[in-house]
């Protein structure tokens, strides 16, 4: 059942756009999101489609993993395309039933907004897909950069890096200590959510001291070589833009004005 | 009460990039009380191998059978099975949970469906057969050493009455006295409750003491299955796999190079000082 969780997840490829600068992507994502909600017409969609499918291609990432991750988010979009089909005023009525009347608007945003979400959706997990945790996190740091006089942006970036590093660790953890009680005959499958929730004690109480023993044993390593914060900090690594990361953001400005003209067009 | 691997395969991850075959067409029986180790080299299979003893994992392909019977067929009590094959997991000081030592031992009986008096019953015997002294009973857990939270949780697997017991490394980490000592008791417990034992571990010279069949893993294979004497002839292949024969094996064989008609067989200390005793005549 962990196993199903799939955000945040890198998948590794050899691909144009696993390449890419970190920063490329996440500014990329940030555009196209703007761009979802910038069109409103059919033909835009249809660019923002082509862009997207254009994108999953190049980056080698099956579809079918794409989509396995979308089952999680699945109940969220369905709510979604439901509060807009029932509660969409419009003049049109297509049906009514019981105390509920859908609307020719409702039918039209309902569908617009599954579009809109799928697509942000699918385009955010394929940046998280194509980029490790720790790239993420740098390209956050250098992009917050200038915001370093009021926020300590790089003990934000430690912390995040460190935050998402840890989730797979606690997952295996949580596994390992699973079996182990269940190994002593633990159920953790039936009963009902109260049942289950006492169930839960051997399980958590084992987990929280290991995450407390984990964190003090993290905090006294890097503390024993030396680690005092982002003062004077250099990388080994720095990222700096190259050819490819060029052409990179010119599609995208491509892509944008394609998709302001359409607006403005149609 | 007898195991039977037949044909298991089992792959981590299946579906995604991170695939990785894990236990490669393993097929092994294991009859009833027999003391048995396994070997191998770190990420060679074996904590997955004994995973599928009680269940807790499902093969990708093959079966496992407990007394003739599929574990996974469809009505199959697997609860009921983890109470025949304790299983005692590599650092297992990690799973307890509970406020005192008496009441984490009584998690396993409890769960079993036990009365408060059973599990109390059960709780102390196994208590008592790892050696735990009773002052640490009412202790909580946590404020025990490595050593003591170790012999606690064998102790709550030990409450379930299992007809066999199985230990991922339960002595790694520990000082030598409190290896022996444990290892020790396991033998015990072999020897008068006569159940099946099986132990995962990294020290040949515990495996030719204690042991009668030693089980090696190598990437997710079995070369080979045997007595310690013969798996232990093999060390040169052992060696090509990242493993060793006990330090005896080594001395034995210098010697019978050197024209001394040792036993080479040998693969304890008191063996090889009678056979190096009547090499020289004495
Ligand atoms: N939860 C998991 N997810 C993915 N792969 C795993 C998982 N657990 C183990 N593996 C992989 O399966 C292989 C066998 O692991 P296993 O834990 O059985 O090794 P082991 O022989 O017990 O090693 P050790 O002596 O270090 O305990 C290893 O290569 C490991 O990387
Ligand atoms: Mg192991």
């Amino acid at each position: 059942m962990l196993k199903d969780i799939t955000i945040g997840q890198y998948y590794p490829a050899d691909s144009a756009i696993h390449k890419l600068d970190p920063r490329v992507k996440i500014i990329t994502t940030v555009i196209y999101i703007v761009s979802l909600f910038v069109t409103n017409d059919w033909i835009g969609y249809l660019a923002a489609f082509l862009f997207l499918a254009a994108c999953i291609k190049v980056s080698k990432v099956p579809l079918s993993f794409i989509l396995k991750g979308m089952k999680s988010i699945a109940f969220l979009l369905g709510i979604t395309v439901v509060f807009n089909l029932i509660f969409t005023p419009g003049e049109e009525v297509l049906v009514t039933f019981w105390k509920i009347t859908i609307t020719e608007k409702g039918l039209e945003m309902a569908v617009r907004m599954a579009i809109r979400l799928s697509f942000l959706i699918v385009g955010t997990s394929l940046m998280t897909l194509t980029t490790t945790p720790n790239q993420l996190t740098n390209a956050l740091e250098r992009l917050m950069k200038p915001l370093s006089f009021m926020l300590p942006v790089h003990e934000i970036a430690m912390m995040m890096s460190i935050a998402l590093r840890f989730i797979p660790i606690l997952m295996e953890e949580t596994d390992k200590i699973m079996k182990a009680q269940m190994a002593r005959g633990a159920d953790f499958e039936t009963g009902n959510i109260i049942v289950r929730i006492k169930n839960m004690v051997p399980l958590l109480v084992p987990l929280f001291i290991s995450a407390f023993r984990r964190a003090n044993d993290l905090a006294m390593a890097m503390e024993a070589r030396c680690y005092h914060g982002g003062a004077g900090r250099t990388q080994m690594k720095p990222l700096s833009y190259r050819g490819n990361d060029w052409v990179a953001y010119g599609v995208m400005w491509g892509y944008l004005a394609v998709c302001i003209v359409l607006r403005i067009v149609f | 009460m007898s195991i039977e691997l037949r044909n298991v395969t089992y792959k981590y991850s299946t579906g995604t990039a991170y695939e990785m075959v894990a236990l490669d067409n393993i097929s092994l029986q294991i009859p009833d009380g027999q003391f048995i180790g396994i070997i191998g080299h770190t990420g060679s299979g074996k904590s997955t191998l004994i995973q599928h003893f009680n269940g807790l994992i499902r093969p990708t392909s093959g079966q496992v059978l407990f007394d003739g019977e599929d574990i996974w067929g469809e009505k199959y009590d697997r609860r009921h099975l983890r109470s025949q094959v304790g299983l005692v997991f590599q650092y297992p000081e990690h799973q307890l949970f509970e406020t005192d030592v008496l009441t984490d031992v009584c998690f396993g009986p409890k769960n079993l469906g036990c009365s408060e008096e059973e599990c109390k019953e059960r709780a102390l015997e196994a208590l008592h057969q790892v050696g735990l002294k009773e002052k640490y009973y009412h202790m909580s857990p946590f404020d025990l050493s490595g050593g003591q939270k170790r012999r606690v949780a064998i102790a709550g697997v030990l409450a379930m009455n299992p007809k066999m017991l199985v230990l991922d490394e339960p002595t790694a980490g520990l000082d030598p006295k409190g290896r022996d000592d444990i290892l020790d008791k396991v033998k015990e417990l072999h020897e008068t409750r006569g159940i099946s034992i099986a132990i995962v571990s990294h020290s040949m010279e515990d495996m030719a003491k204690y042991v009668e069949r030693i089980i090696v893993m190598n990437h997710g294979h079995m070369p080979f299955d045997g007595t310690p004497r013969e798996v232990f002839s093999h060390y040169l292949e052992l060696e090509k796999i990242g493993l060793a024969a006990p330090q005896i094996t080594y001395i034995m064989h210098a010697l019978a190079e050197h024209g001394l008609a040792v036993n080479t067989e040998a693969t304890t200390v008191s063996e090889a000082k009678e056979s190096i005793l009547k090499a020289l005549g004495r």
